[in-house]
C-alpha cells in the first residue's frame, strides 16, 4: 500500500469513528426543537468546555498558528494565542452566564431573539440577520477548503506515493495521486451535515469532545515526532535544543513585530462575544455553574495547542529541514506557509502516523464547522420562519425538519461557493473576527447599560458596517494582508476603528433618544 | 475580594503588553523567552479566572 493510499484509508476510518459516535449520540435525543437546538439545556462542565474551545479552535489554531509562526516568528503566540486566553474567558465570564441567564428564563435559542426583546425592536433582526450570516460563511469556506486541501495534500506525493496517481495526476509533485481537493472539500461537508443532521446540537456536542481530544493529544504526538526527527538527538529534550538553537534571533524575538499592532490585535478576540455559534452553545449549559470549567481552563487549553505548533514553525525556518523536498511554494514562488505543517508531518513522520495527525487536523476544523452549519440553519428557522410565519402553526417535529432543511441548504452553498476558488478567502479571517469584534459593544451594552436604545443599537451597527466597508475597499478587499492604519506614525489594526465608531455611534445617539420601557428595564435589569 | 479578581485582570493585561521583546535568551534550553514569558501569561490567566469564579462569580 502507498504511503498516500495508508493516509487516505486512516483518514476514512477517522471519519466512520465520529460518524459512529454521532448515532450513539442522536439516541439520546428527546426529539423536541430544545433539545435538537439546545440540547434541552443539559451539557455539563467538561462537554460545554471542549464544545467552546473546539469551536473557538479551527484550523487556523494548527495549521495558521505553524504558518504565522514562520513568517513572523514567536511574537504571534502573544499576540493571537495569550491575548485569547484572556479575552475569550472574559466573555465567557462576562457575556456567557448572563446570556445563558436570560435565554433559560426566556426560552431564547438565538442572539436576535435576545436583542429583539430588549431593543424593543423587531427591525435589529431584519437588520443584524445579514450582517451576522454574512460575516459566518466566509469562515465556514475558510474551514471546508482547508479540510480540501489539507486531504489532498496528505494523500498526494510524487510518482507513485500518492492514494491515487492513475485516477488523479497532477504537475504538482506534493497533490500528485492526492484526492483532489474539491472531492476532500464534499467529504468533509457530507460528515458534518449527517452528523449535525442526525444529531442536532446533542451530537454536535459529542462530536466537538472528541475532535477536540483527538486534535489536543495529535498535536502533542505531533510535536514530539518533529523535534525527534529535525533536532536528530538520542534524547527529546536534547532534539528540543538542538532545534531552537538553529532560530534566528529575528524569528525567536518580537523585535521586528510593531508594538502598537501587538496592542490593538487585542481588541480581536472580543469577537467571541458576538459570534453567534457560541452564543448557541452558551445557551445548550446547564447551569451556570457549568461555566466555570470553561472559564478556568480556556487559557492553559489554548497554550497546549500553541506553544508546539509556534516552536514547530519557527523550526521551520532553520537549516534543520531537510533541502528536499523543498518546502512548499504558491504559484507566485513564496513558502506556502500554510502548508508548513501538513508538509513537516508528511516528510519527517511514517504514514500511519501521517494519516492520524491529518485526522487531528480535520478534527480541527470540523469542531468549528458544525457549530457554525447548525447555527445558521437554526438562525434560518428561528428568525425567519417561526418568527415570521409564527411559532404556532408548527409543532415541534415540523421545527427541527424546518432547521434540518436549512442545514441541508447552507451545506450545500457553503461548498458551492468554495468550489469558486475565491483564494483570498484565508485573507478574510481577520476581516470577519473585526466585524464580529466591532459589534461586542453592542452585547456589552445590552446587558449591562440600561440606558442602551433602540436608536443606538442601529447607530451602532451601521456605523460598523459602513466603517468595515471602508476600511475593507482600503485594503483592496481583503487583498492587502498587513493593512493597517498609521494614526500619527503607530501601525494600528482596522479593528480599532471600526470598534471606535461602533462604541461612539451607539452611545452617542442612546444619550439622546428615548430610554427603553420600564417593563423591558424590570425584565433584563431585575436587581435595580 | 471581586474587586481585587478585577484588579487581577488588569494587571494580566498589562503584564501581556515589552521587557522581553528582542531578548533571545532559551528558557530550559529551548523555549524562546519571548514564547516562554506569554506561555507564562496564559496559566497566569487560568489562575486568575480560578480566584473570579471562586470569589466573583455573578449572581
Amino acid at each position: 500500500m502507498s504511503p498516500g493510499l495508508t493516509r487516505f484509508v486512516i483518514i476514512i476510518v477517522y471519519l466512520a469513528a465520529l460518524l459512529g459516535l454521532s448515532v450513539f449520540s442522536s439516541r439520546m435525543s428527546r426529539g423536541t426543537k430544545s433539545d435538537y437546538l439546545l440540547a434541552s439545556h443539559s451539557i455539563g462542565p467538561f462537554l460545554l468546555l471542549m464544545s467552546l474551545f473546539g469551536t473557538t479552535m479551527t484550523a487556523f489554531a494548527l495549521v495558521g498558528s505553524t504558518g504565522e509562526a514562520f513568517k513572523e516568528g514567536i511574537g504571534v503566540y502573544g499576540m493571537l494565542a495569550s491575548s485569547s486566553g484572556i479575552i475569550h474567558s472574559l466573555c465567557f465570564f462576562l457575556i456567557g452566564v448572563k446570556v445563558w441567564g436570560f435565554g433559560y428564563k426566556y426560552g431564547y435559542t438565538t442572539q436576535i431573539q435576545f436583542f429583539r426583546d430588549r431593543l424593543e425592536s423587531d427591525m435589529i433582526g431584519v437588520l443584524l440577520f445579514p450582517i451576522l450570516v454574512g460575516l459566518v460563511i466566509p469562515y465556514l469556506l475558510i474551514g471546508v477548503m482547508a479540510g480540501g486541501t489539507v486531504i489532498e495534500t496528505m494523500t498526494g506525493g510524487p510518482g507513485l506515493t500518492g492514494a491515487f496517481p492513475e485516477m488523479f495526476p497532477s504537475d504538482n509533485p506534493g497533490a500528485n495521486g492526492g484526492l483532489p481537493s474539491q472531492y476532500g472539500s464534499l467529504l468533509i461537508c457530507a460528515v458534518v451535515l449527517i452528523y449535525v443532521f442526525f444529531g442536532g446540537m446533542r451530537g454536535t456536542a459529542w462530536a466537538n469532545t472528541f475532535q477536540t481530544l483527538v486534535f489536543m493529544v495529535l498535536g502533542v504526538v505531533t510535536f514530539y515526532f518533529i523535534a525527534m526527527k529535525l533536532g536528530g538527538q538520542d534524547s527529546f529534550m536534547e532534539s528540543l535544543k538542538a532545534c531552537s538553537e538553529a532560530v534566528s534571533a529575528e524569528k525567536a524575538t518580537r523585535a521586528d513585530m510593531s508594538k502598537s499592532k501587538f496592542f490593538t490585535y487585542l481588541l480581536v478576540p472580543f469577537s467571541v462575544g458576538m459570534f453567534p455559534h457560541l452564543f448557541q452553545h452558551w445557551l445548550t449549559a446547564k447551569s451556570a455553574n457549568s461555566f466555570k470549567l470553561p472559564v478556568v481552563a480556556h487559557p492553559v487549553f489554548i497554550m497546549i495547542v500553541w506553544v508546539p505548533c509556534v516552536l514547530i514553525g519557527i523550526w521551520a525556518t532553520t537549516s534543520l529541514v531537510p533541502a528536499k523536498p523543498p518546502l512548499p511554494t504558491l504559484p507566485n514562488g513564496v513558502v506556502n506557509a500554510n502548508a508548513i505543517l501538513p508538509f513537516l508531518v508528511k516528510t519527517q513522520t511514517g504514514a500511519a502516523l501521517g494519516g492520524l495527525l491529518t485526522a487531528g487536523i480535520l478534527a480541527a476544523i470540523m469542531s468549528s464547522l458544525d457549530s457554525q452549519f447548525l447555527c445558521v440553519g437554526t438562525m434560518f428557522s428561528t428568525d425567519i420562519v417561526s418568527h415570521y410565519f409564527g411559532k404556532d402553526k408548527f409543532d415541534d417535529k415540523t421545527q427541527v425538519l424546518i432547521a434540518r432543511v436549512f442545514i441541508i441548504a447552507i451545506v450545500a452553498i457553503t461548498y458551492f461557493l468554495s468550489l469558486q476558488g475565491y483564494k483570498s478567502v484565508f485573507a478574510m479571517g481577520v476581516w470577519c473576527f473585526s466585524g464580529f469584534a466591532s459589534l461586542f459593544p453592542l452585547v456589552f451594552a445590552a446587558l449591562y447599560w440600561k440606558r442602551l436604545t433602540k436608536a443606538g443599537a442601529f447607530a451602532g451597527v451601521l456605523a460598523t458596517v459602513a466603517s468595515w466597508l471602508f476600511l475593507f475597499q482600503k485594503s483592496g478587499f481583503g487583498s492587502n494582508r498587513k493593512f493597517t492604519i498609521d494614526l500619527a506614525g503607530y501601525e494600528i489594526m482596522p479593528v480599532v476603528a471600526i470598534f471606535a465608531c461602533s462604541l461612539i455611534a451607539m452611545v452617542g445617539v442612546s444619550l439622546v433618544t428615548k430610554p427603553p420601557s420600564d417593563a423591558t428595564l424590570a425584565r433584563f435589569f431585575p436587581e435595580s | 475580594m471581586k474587586y481585587l479578581v478585577w484588579l487581577m485582570v488588569i494587571v494580566l493585561i498589562i503584564a501581556h503588553q515589552n521587557w522581553n521583546w528582542d531578548d533571545q535568551t532559551l528558557v530550559f534550553g529551548f523555549i524562546p523567552i519571548g514564547l516562554a514569558y506569554h506561555a507564562g501569561i496564559s496559566i497566569a490567566a487560568s489562575i486568575v479566572w480560578f480566584l473570579a469564579a471562586s470569589f466573583a462569580w455573578p449572581k
